[in-house]
């Protein structure tokens, strides 16, 4: 399998503080990888480094065969790589439509556009019921769909997601996760930050568990979820 | 009666003119989050040029508005782009001096260039007055042209902002920086559009001043810009509609006080309104709650 995207010696400091530390990892075409960890250890940081909202110090990120580590952050939404950041970041003042279309902002395939509106609705039935809303009157659930949905606006490769099920009801989690399985299974590589690592590593394909900056474990999902450190530390629920 | 409304429809005149600069004011700090004290000043520079452009080479007055607008859209591209954009992430407090450090440079090369003697503007709005009840009220061209000026950019920008790809890009970036890189949004670019209209507004601002108020020197930017300033904020800073009623208030409570109570105190009265204003709203008429996100 083809690597689309493969970060290595990935350093990124704040102020004196060191916070990702020689990271390296890769994330197959067509896989969902997730990042696990606690609270600070880098998770956060790692993908927003990858989608330039914050500069590295030194390392490689290569995506689709180009390095992209000093390609200015809005670039990169045109060539395929979707994020959908901590916290959602909704446009809270602004409708569930002109959210969404403010996704597909690089795109010019008005029809492509339509389509993939549609598809979308489909998938988030209630943001079509809450189209001209303001974003901001959405529940937490509601405005995690619409990140999402805004974020396939773009018509991604590739989809960063970062802590989709913070602060969700149980029943948001279960579908949010079922969510992200089916879009990975229309073919867009995922990779998951999520400190609910249970239900991370029960749809991925692969994990790697960051502490306090460095990468110190990877495998398989199913190896992880049988590792006894990665029970303990992460699972014990 | 009849002098009531002369003073209250010069003083929607004014506040037209006021609402034009506060919606500079109002959209840079939408968007870039900070406050544009030089803002003033490119109002004063575009007069200037309208002033150069008609009385001195005899330019038609439509060339001259389009010139005084067009050398203050590239005056605030440039001043955006050398002194504000390498601050991009500074403390506030750092780009506040700054501006102010613009506002200063430019009063003071005009001061060179011009000298301090303060010039008579000729009117470039030849559009007739005209007199209502009996000739006992008459609005004057420069009147007619402010209040419509104002009403046109108004409906204008709102339609810009909410129609246009550009415009959307721009709410994006005034919520949520960060949001809006992610949706592949050139903030930088998005910021330095917003500099061209605001300063292209501050242009047509200029050429409408002095044509109302004919004296042009290097400190003629100074008081209206901070009137403006006071407007977008009583309007809700941030706000278009905002700038626009703010702007009208302040124009017209000026005048009447002018004209009712005491023209030296009226100032005072102005700024006095401000302070209630804010006491009792503090995010001005039309401004948001800010709320706490979880």
């Amino acid at each position: 399998m083809a690597n689309l995207l493969e970060v290595k010696n990935l350093n990124v400091f704040y102020g004196v503080i060191h916070a990702v530390k020689d990271v390296s990892f890769t994330v197959g075409e067509g896989e969902i990888v997730t990042l696990i960890g606690a609270n600070g250890a880098g998770k956060t940081t790692t993908l927003q480094t990858i989608t330039g909202l914050i500069k590295a110090r030194s390392g490689e990120i290569v995506y689709n065969g180009e390095n992209i580590i000093s390609t200015p952050g809005y670039k990169l939404v045109g060539r395929g790589l979707a994020h959908v950041p901590e916290g959602r970041r909704v446009f809270a003042d602004l409708s569930v439509y002109q959210n969404l279309m403010l996704g597909a902002y690089t795109r010019k395939d008005r029809s492509g556009m339509d389509e993939d509106l549609e598809k979308i609705y489909k998938r988030f039935p209630r943001l079509k019921e809450r189209v001209n809303q303001p974003a901001g009157t959405l529940s937490g659930g509601e405005q995690q769909m619409l990140a999402m949905g805004r974020a396939l606006m773009s018509k991604p490769k590739m989809l960063l997601m970062d802590e989709p099920s913070m602060g969700l009801s149980p029943i948001y989690v279960n579908e949010i996760f079922d969510i992200i399985r089916s879009i990975n299974e229309d073919g867009v590589t995922v990779l998951l930050v999520e400190q609910n690592a249970n239900k991370a590593l029960n749809i991925a394909h692969r994990a790697y568990v960051l502490e306090t900056g460095s990468i110190v474990l990877e495998g398989s999902a199913e190896q992880l979820m049988n590792d006894p450190k990665v029970k303990a530390a992460y699972l014990s629920e | 009666m009849s002098s009531f409304l002369s003073y209250l429809i010069s003083g929607i005149s004014l506040g037209s003119v006021y609402a034009i600069i506060a919606l500079g004011y109002t959209m840079v700090y939408g968007i870039a989050k900070m406050l544009n004290f030089a803002h003033g000043d490119v109002i004063m520079v575009g007069g200037y040029i309208a002033f150069i452009c008609f009385t001195e080479l005899g330019v038609p007055p439509v060339i001259c508005i389009l010139a005084a607008m067009i050398g203050c859209l590239v005056l605030g591209v440039v001043i955006e782009r050398i002194a504000y954009k390498p601050l991009r992430g500074a403390s506030s407090l750092s780009v506040l001096i700054t501006a102010i450090g613009v506002s200063y440079f430019l009063q003071n090369s005009a001061l060179i260039i011009f000298g301090a003697d303060s010039k008579t503007f000729t009117s470039l709005i030849s559009i007739p007055s005209i007199s209502l009840m009996g000739g006992d009220v008459i609005i004057s061209g420069v009147t007619i042209a402010s209040i419509i000026a104002c009403i046109v950019i108004v409906a204008a920008l709102m339609a810009f902002i909410n129609k246009t790809k550009a415009g959307q890009a721009m709410l994006a970036v005034s919520e949520d920086t960060g949001a809006a890189t992610l949706m592949g949004i050139d903030v930088n670019r998005t910021i330095a559009l917003t500099f061209a209209i605001g300063s292209a507004l501050a242009g047509i601002a200029g050429v409408l001043l002095c044509s109302a108020y004919p004296t042009l020197s290097s400190q003629t930017g100074a008081m209206p810009g901070i009137k403006a300033f006071t407007a977008a904020v009583f309007g809700g800073i941030g706000s278009i509609p905002g700038a626009m009623i703010g702007g009208m208030v302040m124009g017209i409570v000026e005048n009447l006080s002018k004209a009712y109570i005491s023209s030296q105190l009226s100032d005072a009265i102005v700024f006095a309104l401000l302070i209630v204003i804010l006491l009792v709203r503090p995010t001005g008429l039309m401004g948001k709650n800010i709320q706490e996100k979880v």
